[in-house]
């Protein structure tokens, strides 16, 4: 833990996690800050969405502990830890049976707010990912890739969670409705300051969004490097991540909102 | 037509076996849900049960219904009266259409959906009642329509052990050499199972999840 800071939200403790024989990950330390973006960086099957699942508990580290603020999961209640963490993932995942707004207002519901309390906050939240309130009452299929995703978002901050885990959200969307979306969680950022660990294979997205970049490669971590940092980098597997995005990444890592 | 002069001269015991027959097959559909569906719940959660659960339902299948009316004939407390033992049989081959449809049903829910659902933190039962089987429905209730259909059919054989139900005028007609009578209990037996078919062909299409 750095002697200085705050204590960090997420803690990786020398964590392996094996599936029948094959190791997924394997000693695994990190830390995550309050309020930063966490990119985790690298390829298919390296071991990513494993990491993701480990903090909101869908996983159990075989090794090793994680903890949430300083509480080892496994120990704590994980239907509590859950609530208390948003989840967005690649394919969103919305309840085909349920309208927008019960999407949204599922766990405020099971939570036991009350209706109206629901519905104020269902619209609150459907305003801050850019969809208009007569989206409430539509179903998932009735909705483009785009829109779904902007609901998956809402719904995963309905509870207002501290906590942000994001599995590759944009990675089935259009670039432009890719670059759209990069823009808005940028923005909604700035003004939530949510803890958030975002897991992509894409560079350019990593260097946008990310505070930090850790970088994974078969189920180990290389290192984690700033935006700025990762560029510059002589790591063998950073530089083999610039040269395969090519130009432009400077831009990437600059530019944020632009 | 003679069939259906015969049908409204006889019109009260027409109606009368139809109520019979209607009662064994609902109240025998209906256990066979209140088994079935749990069970098929079960075994789409737990993959290594699902094969014993379905070869035993399947092998019921496969034993004649008339032997399995026989079979039964002797237990104790089951054979003192014929319908209790044709609400079992039925029972039993409602049972397999019943639980494969709803794990097929289960099995076909969205993994990304159940993943979101677990990730916000839904407990195994939210996730069940609130997910799982409202959008399995649909398909449960394909299997619960196959299940009536079937077993409109082989109520008509519960008649052979006296439970009653169309299947009388069905014997008696085999007896008697009498194409009427036996279609007296045939052609009711017939609409019987094309209403249930439309009725819930209707709700499964209501259910349907868009």
């Amino acid at each position: 833990m750095d002697a200085t800071g705050p204590p960090p939200v997420i803690e990786f403790c020398d964590v392996s996690y094996c599936v029948n024989s094959t190791q997924v990950l394997s000693g695994l330390s990190l830390q995550v800050r309050s309020g930063e973006t966490l990119v985790l960086l690298g390829r298919s099957g390296s071991g990513k969405t494993t990491t993701i699942k480990l903090i909101n508990g869908l996983l159990s580290p075989t090794t090793g502990d994680v903890r949430v603020h300083g509480v080892p999961n496994g120990e704590g209640d994980v239907i509590r830890l859950r609530r208390s963490i948003g989840y967005v993932i690649q394919d969103v995942g919305l309840f085909p049976h349920f309208t927008v707004e019960r999407n949204v207002g599922l766990v405020p519901k099971i939570e036991g707010w009350p209706e109206e309390r629901i519905h104020a906050r269902v619209q609150e939240l459907l305003q801050m990912v850019g969809l208009g309130s007569e989206m409430a009452a539509r179903y998932p299929h009735q909705l483009s890739g785009g829109q779904r995703q902007r609901v998956g978002v809402a719904r995963a901050l309905a509870a207002d969670p501290e906590i942000l885990l994001m599995d590759e959200p944009f990675g089935a969307l259009d670039p432009l409705t890719r670059d759209e979306l990069q823009r808005e969680f940028l923005l909604l950022q700035r003004r939530l300051h949510k803890t958030v660990v975002f897991v992509t294979h894409d560079l350019r997205e990593g260097l946008r969004l990310g505070s930090r970049i850790a970088l994974i490669e078969a189920g180990r971590l290389v290192t984690v490097l700033t935006p700025q940092e990762f560029l510059q980098s002589a790591d063998p597997w950073a530089s083999a991540y610039v040269r395969a995005f090519g130009g432009g990444l400077e831009a990437a890592a600059n530019r944020g909102l632009s | 037509m003679n069939v259906f002069r015969f049908m409204l001269q006889n019109h009260e015991q027409v109606l009368g076996l139809m109520l019979e027959h209607l009662w064994l097959v609902g109240i025998s559909t209906l256990f066979g849900a209140l088994i079935g569906v749990p069970l098929g719940i079960v075994i789409a959660h737990r993959p290594r049960l699902n094969k014993p659960v379905l070869a035993s339902a399947n092998i019921i299948q496969t034993i004649p219904s008339l032997a399995l009316f026989g079979f039964l004939l002797p237990v104790p407390w089951l054979g003192e009266r014929a319908d209790r033992l044709a609400i079992l049989a039925l029972t039993l081959y409602a049972l397999l259409p019943i639980i494969r449809s709803t794990y097929v049903g289960i099995r076909g829910v969205d993994r990304a959906v159940l993943e979101a659902g677990r990730g916000m933190g839904l407990t195994e039962s939210q996730l069940l009642l609130q997910v799982e089987l409202p959008l399995a429905m649909s398909v449960i209730l394909s299997g619960v329509r196959v299940a009536i259909v079937i077993s409109v059919g082989l109520a008509t054989i519960a008649a052979a052990i006296g439970a009653g139900g169309l299947g009388e005028f069905i014997f008696r007609g085999l007896a008697m050499v009498d194409n009427r009578v036996i279609l007296a209990g045939a052609i009711p037996a017939a609409v019987l199972a094309l209403m249930a078919d439309i009725v819930m062909g209707w709700l499964e299409r209501r259910l349907r999840p868009q």
